[in-house]
């Protein structure tokens, strides 16, 4: 058999043979799954677009930002009260009634998911402009506290959110493909922002701020550039998420959730496109796998009551192993690719570099 | 307004203003020295309050008794969570140092959920901090009073450990620079142990100043305080004693005067801490009290 | 033959340190000047202020026509003026090639549609920048280094590397902080003709700080000797060989 190279023209028969895999995965699962597997499935999609608009943030571009779950929250909102009819909406909101402007705007999915993405983005790009100029620690703070008011915000707008009553009965547009289609977009998105001169200009700003300015690039601007596009995913992330769970109030975006997709990406390694995908999935799994620690516990001869939130202490110290035993994580900031796997032997022999390459 | 109702208010500021800037030293204290935002310092507050609520409920000691072990026992948490969880990463970036406290932090809370179990806790307070004090029509609660006064002594002796004793020079020479501290054959790693146990003995102080005022017990109860009180410290400029306190009493009087001016902003009263964040951060990014730190090209 | 740089009464003053004071300096096309004087004489402020790194407290500071004190770095990048750094400041977590690429950003002309989207205008564009990334690296010699990671490489090499970069950038002026510094006197003579070279081949002109006297003798048409942040004297090489002042304050009055 001749030998297969992996040259561009090999490469993109081989990516395109990962998506037509992809695909069957995913026809399969939406025929076979359970509901409740599928649930998780699911959710596995909408967090990697969470990892994936946080790691560029933090990982790539080395802005430690901790206001995710601010974006995500203005995403699930926005996309929730743009594709809920008028009879919905009067079923929520008993307390006060909506905003009138609000009240009778009802428009499909698709667009809805863009202009939430665009509302979120719009948000990033008004609390980026004063906040970037802070330094790392900083930076932290004053995104967590945007993160926040945000929250209270919501909590106390009660025409227009629902206040901390929230929005209920949502109905379920996430479905197994828009959560993975729109994931998949998200990956091929950040890949080729990475891979591109953008993404180089902004791993120099992550390394060494001060030589990227020197050498021409205007570092502001690309720091909020990262932090609109990043802001942009967290808003779809969040919108999907509002139309798997149905349900969302701003007590769902605390800094938890942030600490959250925090911990999948340190876990997957900070600055690795690969690792958060893997670790999305991984953690997604495991935290719902690992619910059964909080619940009771039928162990061959233990019987143990559930203990409510050991699950949340062994992910917490799992979090704090990686960063102080393997800070990388998973990856660190390496990446899955054909080369790799030919390399390590999971690719027939005839695949790969050739002798010398 | 009433001018009862308005002694109260001021009678609450100035205790919750007390409250915040002993929690707020801490941090000041350990990001001076170490320029780490101990998340779980909030954390370490709420600690400071279980143990003391454990012991008291206990009966195997006199209450004041019981608040003294509580503020070691927490104190010597604090050292041993920097052993644990900062010190390995002292050389490590920067983001490494932040992403363990706040993993310390989810711990912790985590923690105590499983310990101390997620319903609110009474804490039994002692008759001589609910006692009434009556001035003319005016009623306020005595803890309202042992407060502040508490917070000004304690203050004090810091103060003069911090500026009269061999320990605090030791403390300010870390602070300003690590190396020629270690030059001075200064030992680091005693000094930082000793902010983190000072920094944690103040906030479990706190911790059971607050259970006395407000006695309802939560695991996560320190989270709030926690993030208000690093706000304060900002705003007062961090790394400073005085900002810190400065910080504190601001924060806590702009919070309890805004809401009983403008009762309708109640709502918002978290907000304030994080909204005054943002500006001071804008504006003055070294804080009220805070000096300017470049960086070297 | 027209005057690319000059600096009137350029300040710089941290807190309580006057770090560069009343600096005016004169730099004609294609000339090699030198800046020299003892550590914390206030050379690297000086070139930090000219880069925008720094705002002068006062001065003026102008590029041909245009002033250009206060003005951000990356303006003045691309109007221009590149530089290198005292301590080298290589991209750790990109190779040699990348970082050479980094520097090609602003000069690509591409926007974030265009590079997304991977169209085929970004990618000649891409191509081209690669192509010319490339053909720096064979100057320097470093090409067949392209793909290691940047910390891996020597000192020397980074030192050539962080010339490399700079170069990408198309500057008119090269601003070169101590590129000698850590060289023997092989590599420095070697240095030496690589800047000469480099002058000509890329129509360069050059302001360099540097301690090796013999690199600075060597090709410096004229230098201004700082001490303190005040300039003790301005002259051809062998002016400031002789100058008692230069003398004083390298060696203390003593050694006179």
């Amino acid at each position: 058999m001749s030998f297969f190279p992996l040259n561009k023209k090999n490469r993109r028969l081989l990516n395109a043979a990962g998506i037509l895999l992809l695909v069957v995965l995913l026809t399969g699962a939406n025929a076979f799954l359970d509901p409740f597997s599928m649930q998780i499935f699911k959710l596995c999609a909408i967090n990697i677009i969470l990892a994936l608009s946080l790691n560029l943030l933090n990982g790539f571009t080395g802005l430690f930002s901790l206001g995710h779950a601010g974006f995500m929250s203005i995403g699930a909102f926005s996309c929730a009260l743009l594709t809920m009819t008028a009879d919905q909406k009067q079923m929520n909101f008993f307390l006060k009634p909506i905003e009138p402007f609000l009240a009778h705007i009802t428009i499909p999915f698709l667009p809805a998911l863009i202009i939430a993405g665009l509302i979120a983005a719009f948000f990033g790009f008004l609390i980026g402009a004063p906040v970037l100029r802070l330094r790392d620690d900083y930076l932290a703070i004053a995104t967590l506290g945007f993160s926040e008011i945000i929250r209270v915000v919501f909590t106390n707008l009660q025409t227009i959110t629902n206040g901390s009553l929230g929005l209920k009965g949502l109905p379920r547009f996430t479905t197994m493909w828009w959560a993975w289609g729109t994931a998949a977009f998200t990956v091929v998105f950040i890949v080729a922002l990475i891979k591109s001169s953008y993404g180089r200009a902004f791993k120099a700003i992550r390394d060494n701020e001060i030589a990227a300015e020197a050498m021409g690039i205007n570092v502001f601007n690309m720091k909020l550039l990262s932090f609109v596009l990043s802001a942009f995913f967290a808003g779809v992330g969040g919108a999907l998420l509002a139309h798997h769970l149905t349900t969302i109030d701003p007590k769902q975006f605390m800094f938890l959730k942030t600490f959250d997709i925090l911990l999948i990406v340190v876990l997957g390694g900070i600055g690795s496109i690969s690792g958060s995908i893997i670790s999305a999935i991984v953690v997604t799994i495991l935290m719902e796998a690992l619910r059964f620690l909080d619940g009771p516990l039928n162990f061959i001869v233990f019987q143990t009551t559930g203990v409510p939130g050991i699950r949340m202490v062994v992910f917490s110290i799992l979090l704090m192993a990686v960063i102080l035993f393997r800070q990388q994580g998973l990856m660190g900031r390496r990446e899955l690719s054909w080369e790799l796997f030919a390399d390590i032997g999971l690719l027939p022999r005839r695949f790969g570099r050739r002798k010398g390459e | 307004m009433d001018l009862r109702i308005f002694f109260q208010h001021v009678a609450n500021a100035l205790s919750l203003g007390s409250l915040y800037a002993l929690i707020a030293i801490g941090y000041s204290m350990v990001y001076g020295i170490l320029r780490l935002i101990n998340f779980a310092h909030g954390d370490i507050f709420m600690l400071g309050a279980y143990l003391a609520f454990y012991l008291v409920s206990s009966s195997l000691m006199p209450w004041w008794v019981a608040f003294i072990v509580a503020i070691a026992l927490t104190c010597a948490f604090g050292i041993g969570l920097e052993r644990v969880a900062y010190r390995p990463l002292r050389n490590s970036p920067k983001i490494s140092i932040m992403i363990s406290a706040i993993g310390a932090s989810f711990l912790i809370e985590n923690l105590a959920i499983v310990l101390f179990d997620a319903r609110p806790k009474a804490f039994k307070v002692p008759d001589l901090f609910s006692s009434i004090v009556k001035f003319g029509k005016v009623q306020i609660v005595s803890v309202s009073f042992y407060i502040p006064v508490i917070t000004f002594i304690v203050l004090g002796i810091l103060l003069f450990i911090v500026n009269r004793t061999k320990t605090g020079m030791a403390m300010r020479a870390v602070s300003t620079d690590q190396d020629a501290a270690k030059l001075m054959a200064i030992d680091v790693n005693r000094t930082v142990s000793i902010t983190f146990g000072i920094g944690s003995a103040l906030a479990a102080l706190g911790g059971i100043m607050w259970s006395l005022k407000y006695p309802q017990l939560l695991p996560l109860m320190g989270i709030m305080p926690g993030l208000k009180c690093f706000i304060a410290a900002v705003i007062g400029g961090i790394g400073s004693i005085g900002g810190a306190v400065l910080g504190g009493f601001l924060l806590g009087i702009i919070e309890i005067m805004t809401v009983a001016f403008l009762p309708d902003l109640t709502g918002y009263r978290d907000a304030f801490a994080f909204i005054l964040l943002i500006i001071v951060l804008l504006v003055k990014p070294t804080g009220l009290l805070g000096k300017n730190q470049g960086e070297k090209v | 033959m027209g005057v690319l740089l000059s600096t009137q009464g350029l300040t710089k003053i941290f807190g309580g340190l006057t770090a560069v004071s009343d600096l005016s300096i004169s730099i004609e096309d294609g000339q090699i000047i030198g800046l020299i004087g003892p550590n914390g004489a206030g050379k690297t402020t000086a070139f930090n202020m000219i880069t925008g790194v720094y705002k002068p407290t006062s001065g003026i500071i102008t590029y041909g026509t245009t002033p250009i004190q206060g003005m951000k770095s990356h303006k003045i990048t691309r109007m221009g003026i590149a530089r290198t750094f005292q301590n080298i400041r290589l991209f750790k977590e990109m190779t040699v090639l990348e970082n050479v690429l980094v520097a090609r950003h602003t000069r690509m002309g591409t926007n974030l549609a265009e590079a997304v989207l991977h169209l085929p205008s970004y990618r000649r564009k891409e191509q081209e920048a690669v192509d010319t990334a490339r053909s720096l690296l064979e100057r320097v010699n470093l090409l067949d280094l392209a793909n290691e990671n940047s910390t891996n490489l020597p000192y020397g090499k980074q030192r050539r590397l962080e010339i490399a970069r700079a170069l990408a950038t198309n500057p008119k002026l090269l601003l070169l902080d101590e590129p000698a510094a850590g060289m023997n006197p092989q590599e420095s003579r070697d240095l030496m003709d690589f800047i000469l070279k480099i002058r000509d081949d890329f129509s360069l002109t050059i302001l360099l700080i540097e301690h090796h006297m013999q690199v600075v003798m060597g090709i410096c048409e004229r230098m201004y000797v700082l001490d303190y942040g005040i300039t003790i004297a301005h002259g051809s090489p062998e002016q400031i060989r002789r100058d008692p002042k230069v003398i004083e304050a390298y060696l203390g009055a003593a050694a006179c």
